[in-house]
């Protein structure tokens, strides 16, 4: 690890003007003091953020919430209207890494934490994402966590979080500010397909700040489940991961909410299987034909081509309690 | 045959003052200093000013150094010290090529250490480290092995000094009669991973160079024995044993990987060598755990027999292919303890080796007995399937008389009595036909293997006993690794002494000791108590019961006189209840019992953490541990605790031991037999076959993840159904 400046700002607009004088975000720590440490990243300025007053959680008048992104994975776990309104963000949450890393992940950090694929994470292997042009290492090595949905010749990774399968579930939107001012950006349009630029996971500009992650109101989102696969029961990444919320009425799917993790590049948005599902009935037999449709675009390689039955697997579980839950 | 009465390895209560010294609950001495954390393991031994070093490691797996740029390293402030190939200190003795680094250019496997910095601050080692260029020529590597391979061949002798080879009786004859059962089985490289990485410390003395002899070498190390490691490495540094001191009292876990010295440590003492009087620091990282220190090797196995209706065995052929390196031979004994578990006339047992361009395995606990039982006590399982004989009554009707190997009797043989009493402990009564138990998503199986240990005492030890300040202290070159050894062995001495357990102390853990043997082969308990018990017995020859201060003596224990006469092994059973996820194919083991008949208990709290600690790492193996070696590059790719996952506790469900009482003479004066690595043997096994009783899915490679039993469910099963999940 080189040796770099420590720079600890009070305010929003002293960190985005040390992040454009060459700073580095550090929240947490947890995914970029790693990085720091295996010499696959370099800083020569951190600009740590947890003295900025963004660790707040707050309510919006429409009933959705603000989500500082400080606000720590616990905290937010915990948090009372996260666990009635959203229960499936508490139990993703929950499902990651361990109560210590927890405490110190942070939510910006969580969507910005970067792949965990091995080859990433070791420099003495070619990885275009850590080096532009050497070659994807994992397309023929190790592939269990590899991509079966939107993944390119050039990058087979997976986003790591399980936070963001729920959020990704819900219409959220993130709020940034950078050196030319405030914007929105839909959940959705954060994170990137790798294409043939897979150094970039997400669409933020240099130098961007997370200020928070607005979740709006869903009231049928109160009976949602995240389901996490995983060969450990606890403190492992997910092989696969459903987020879903679904809406009921006399055995109909009126709406639906459905996304899925450690399948792609991002967190992935099951748009397709949503849309064959409104106005269907809620059966076994639909969600599965739903979940198929959505996996025909599914390329997967050697290793990873049990993640397709297990995603269709655990997709018409998941749907199936929750139908079970609201005819309850 | 003697009664045996089961004991269920429960914390009790610490025992009362009056009681015998062994054979009760002692709670171990060093724990209050370890959750403290004031026992100093071998990186916080406080040395003055100490330096610190990185290591520099090959990228490539075959191949030559054709140039070290070090100008930035050397430039980078703090640097004291850039050590290659060019400058390093010459080795003269080269009897270990795995520990005579830095003397050519060559390399043998990626991940070899090819030099190092010395620096101020481990920050800046590890940064300058990072600094020097190295180029290579490099050669295409031999990576990657199979069964049948054809450039295998078979070991004369293998680890252990057991025979490559073994064969009686009419293998291919038995094999025609009866059904015949046939499969391959294999298991990926595992790594030990203790919670405490290797760390050395190094401090070359300071000496009159006219006088070459007074040259003295202190290592604070993390070892299994401090005496082994100082007379491995003596002779690679041109040193005398007797001029290296070797200090490792407290050592954070090993399962074998500290049992043999790793060339960090020549590395360490040749900076040390060169900066003189200087202490030199290393903490290995977690990633360079997976480079140079040892694993176990994966094996693929093939086993052929033949079972009659009864459930009686005809023959075994039994055949392993595993990897070693060129660089230093290891090949487990994987085939070794079918060669008397069974009462089977004809058999084949081979072990044969692929010499690859990779870093040299190691023996990891139990090793041989691990690999080859799971893919035995698998095959039996499918044995009994194939003729439908209940699997616990099957291992009951081979039971051999007598070693059908040697030919010996057994010293004490209590499978049998394991099989049956871990049996109706668990519950076996309620096992129900293959894929009949269902809870919810999930199906429910039981699963039973049988576990072995053999004797690994062989050669003598020696022990000292010492009277100062009105209580004896015990010396001896022993290592506690977490098993317990500051514990037991005052037990064993108080015990042989006559005295009160609170009346005796250890010293272990360095060489200025009597020699003993390393902790290895779970023979520490016995093998180190035969030489606390002569050490005991001749004190209070020579000093009465009313001693003086500073009175001592020294004495050699020795395996009982007329004990090779006897086959000499502990034995066990496992019990195992899994569930299988019709929904995810996710495992997880709701229960696991374990019996074991493994000698006297000399402190059941102990015994109970090293029974269940070898039961938690055997289920480890069976649900989770794979390190997968790119065979592209040369290195394990998920090398560290992310990627190579070990079991956490939400896996762990409800885990016990019993043991049954037996004292078993002839391995040595305490009755006691070794039981650090039983408790690991078969439990894959027994896990794996409740997987097929839960879900008719039989998984012959290890770890059973996910994504093993989707592959079983897109396939049809061997009778023919398809298995499906819905
Ligand atoms: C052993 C282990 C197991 C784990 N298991 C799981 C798991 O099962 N599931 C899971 O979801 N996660 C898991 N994690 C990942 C963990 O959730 C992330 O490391 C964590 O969420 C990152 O948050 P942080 O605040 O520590 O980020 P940091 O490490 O501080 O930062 C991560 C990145 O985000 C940037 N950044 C941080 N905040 C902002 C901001 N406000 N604006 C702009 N950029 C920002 C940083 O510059 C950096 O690039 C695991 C991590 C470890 C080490
Ligand atoms: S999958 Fe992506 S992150 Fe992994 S090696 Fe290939 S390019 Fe790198």
């Amino acid at each position: 690890m080189k040796p770099f400046a420590y720079e600890r700002p009070t305010t929003v607009e002293e960190a985005v003007a040390l992040a454009a004088d060459g700073g580095t975000y550090l929240a947490g720590g947890t995914n970029l003091v790693d990085h720091l440490r295996l010499g696959i990243r370099e800083a020569d300025r951190l600009v740590d953020l947890t003295r900025l007053p963004l660790d707040e959680i707050t309510e919006r008048a429409d009933g959705g919430l603000v989500i500082g992104s400080g606000v720590r994975n616990s905290d937010l776990a915990a948090h009372p209207l996260v666990r009635t309104r959203f229960p499936f963000v508490t139990q993703a949450l929950v499902a990651g890494a361990s109560g210590q890393l927890r405490n110190m992940a942070t939510t910006g950090g969580n969507l910005l934490q970067r792949t965990r694929c091995v080859y990433f994470q070791d420099p003495t292997t070619p990885c275009n994402k850590r080096e532009p042009g050497s070659g994807c290492s994992a397309v023929e090595g190790f592939g269990r966590y590899n991509a079966i949905l939107g993944a390119s010749e050039d990058c087979v990774a997976t986003h790591p979080s399980d936070l963001c399968v729920p959020l990704a579930a819900l219409d959220t939107e993130v709020v940034v500010v950078g050196p030319s001012g405030e914007r929105r950006i839909a959940f959705g349009d954060l994170h990137r397909l790798p294409g043939d630029r897979p150094d970039l996971d997400t669409t933020l500009d240099p130098g961007e700040l997370v200020l928070a992650v607005e979740v709006p109101p869903l009231d049928f989102a109160v009976r949602s489940r995240y389901r996490k696969v995983r060969e450990r029961a606890s403190y492992a990444f997910a092989l696969v991961s459903v987020a879903a919320a679904l809406d009921v009425h006399d055995g109909t799917v009126r709406d639906v909410r459905l996304a899925l993790g450690g399948v792609s590049h991002r967190p992935h948005r099951a748009r397709i299987a949503e849309e064959a599902l409104r106005g269907r009935p809620a059966t076994p037999d639909q969600f599965r034909s739903a979940i198929e449709a959505e996996l025909g675009a599914a390329s997967p390689g050697e290793h990873n081509a049990f993640k397709v039955p297990l995603v269709r697997n655990t997709v018409v579980d998941v749907l199936t309690g929750l139908t079970e839950g609201s005819a309850a | 045959m003697t009664t045996l009465e089961p004991r269920m390895l429960e914390p009790e209560a610490p025992a009362a003052a009056d009681a015998a010294p062994t054979g009760h609950d002692r709670m171990r001495v060093d724990a209050p200093a370890k959750v403290t954390g004031t026992a100093p393991y071998a990186y916080e031994q406080p040395v003055e000013e100490p330096l610190h070093l990185f290591p520099i490691v090959a990228t490539i797996a075959l191949g030559r150094i054709a140039e070290i740029d070090d100008a930035d390293a050397r430039a980078l402030p703090g640097v004291r010290l850039v050590l290659t190939h060019a400058n390093a200190p010459r080795i003269r003795v080269r009897t270990d090529a795995a520990l005579t680094i830095l003397q050519s250019s060559e390399v043998h496997h990626r991940g070899e250490i090819i030099g190092a910095v010395v620096a101020d601050s481990p920050r800046v080692a590890r940064e300058a480290a990072a600094l020097v260029r190295v180029t290579y020529d490099e050669q295409p590597a031999e990576l990657g092995f199979s069964i049948d391979d054809p450039r295998a061949t078979v070991p004369r002798r293998v680890n252990a000094f057991k025979h490559g080879s073994y064969e009686r009786g009419d293998a291919d004859a038995g094999l025609t009669r009866g059904t015949l059962v046939e499969a391959d089985y294999s298991l990926p490289m595992e790594f030990h991973s203790p919670i405490e990485p290797h760390a050395v410390t190094a401090i070359w003395h300071d000496v009159s160079a006219l006088r070459p002899r007074s040259t003295r070498l202190t290592m604070y190390d993390t070892n299994q024995g401090t005496g082994g490691h100082g007379a491995l490495l003596a002779p690679v540094l041109g040193l005398l044993p007797t001029q290296i001191e070797v200090i490792s009292p407290y050592v954070g876990g090993s399962f074998g990987t500290k049992g043999w010295p790793w060339p960090h440590l020549v590395l360490v003492a040749m900076a040390a060598k060169r900066l003189t009087g200087r202490p030199v620091k290393y903490a290995m990282t977690r990633q360079q755990m997976f480079r140079t220190v040892g694993h176990r090797p994966a094996s693929k196995q093939r086993i052929r027999l033949s079972v009659e209706a009864d459930g009686r065995l005809g023959a075994i052929d039994h055949q392993s292919w595993a990897p070693t390196s060129r660089l230093r031979s290891y090949v487990d004994q994987t085939v070794s303890a079918t060669r008397m578990m069974y009462d089977v006339a004809d058999l084949r047992t081979i072990h044969h080796a692929v010499v690859q361009d990779a870093a040299p395995g190691s023996f990891m606990r139990a090793p041989g007995e691990f690999s080859g039982m799971f893919a035995l006590e698998t095959a039996l399982d499918e044995a009994a399937h194939a003729v439908g004989v209940d699997p616990v009554d099957l291992r009951v009707r081979n039971e051999p008389a007598q070693d059908p190997e040697t030919g010996k009797p057994w010293s004490t043989r209590n499978l049998v009595a394991c099989l049956r009493e871990g049996a109706d402990q668990f519950g076996w009564a309620e096992r129900q036909p293959v894929g009949a138990r269902r809870d919810g998503e999930w199906l429910v199986g039981l699963g039973v293997a049988s576990a072995t240990y053999p004797n690994m005492y062989f050669v003598p030890n020696r022990a000292g006993v010492r009277f100062t300040g009105g209580r004896y202290v015990v010396e001896l070159q022993a290592s506690d690794i977490g098993t317990g050894a500051w514990t037991v062995l005052p037990q064993i001495a108080a015990e042989a002494l006559g005295v009160g357990v609170d009346l005796v102390d250890a010293d272990i853990g360095h060489t200025g000791l009597p020699w003993a043997i390393p902790a290895g082969g779970s023979v520490g308990t016995f093998a180190w108590g035969d030489a606390v018990v002569a050490a005991a017995r001749k004190f209070r020859r020579t000093h009465g019961e009313h001693p003086d201060e500073g009175d001592h003596v020294t004495a050699t224990g020795r395996m009982p006189r007329g004990s090779r006469g006897y086959s000499r092994h502990a034995f066990g059973a496992h019990f195992a209840q899994a569930r299988v996820s019709t929904v995810t194919g996710e495992v997880r083991v709701d229960r696991m019992l374990g019996a074991f008949a493994a000698g006297r208990i000399i402190n059941p709290r102990t015994a109970r953490s090293q029974l269940i600690g070898g039961m938690t790492m055997g289920l480890s193996a069976a649900l989770h541990e794979e390190a997968h070696l790119d065979e592209r590059f040369g290195h394990v790719v998920n090398g560290d605790l992310a990627g190579y996952h070990v079991a956490a506790h939400a896996d762990v469900g409800d885990l016990e031991a019993i043991t049954l009482e037996e004292h078993d003479p002839w391995f040595g004066a305490t009755g006691a037999k070794g039981i650090g690595e039983l408790g690991i043997v078969g439990a894959p096994a027994a896990i794996g076959n409740a997987i097929f009783n839960a879900s008719g899915v039989r998984l012959r490679d290890l770890p059973f993840t996910p994504d093993r039993l989707f592959d079983a469910w897109g396939q049809p099963t061997a009778s023919g159904t398809r298995a499906t999940s819905p």
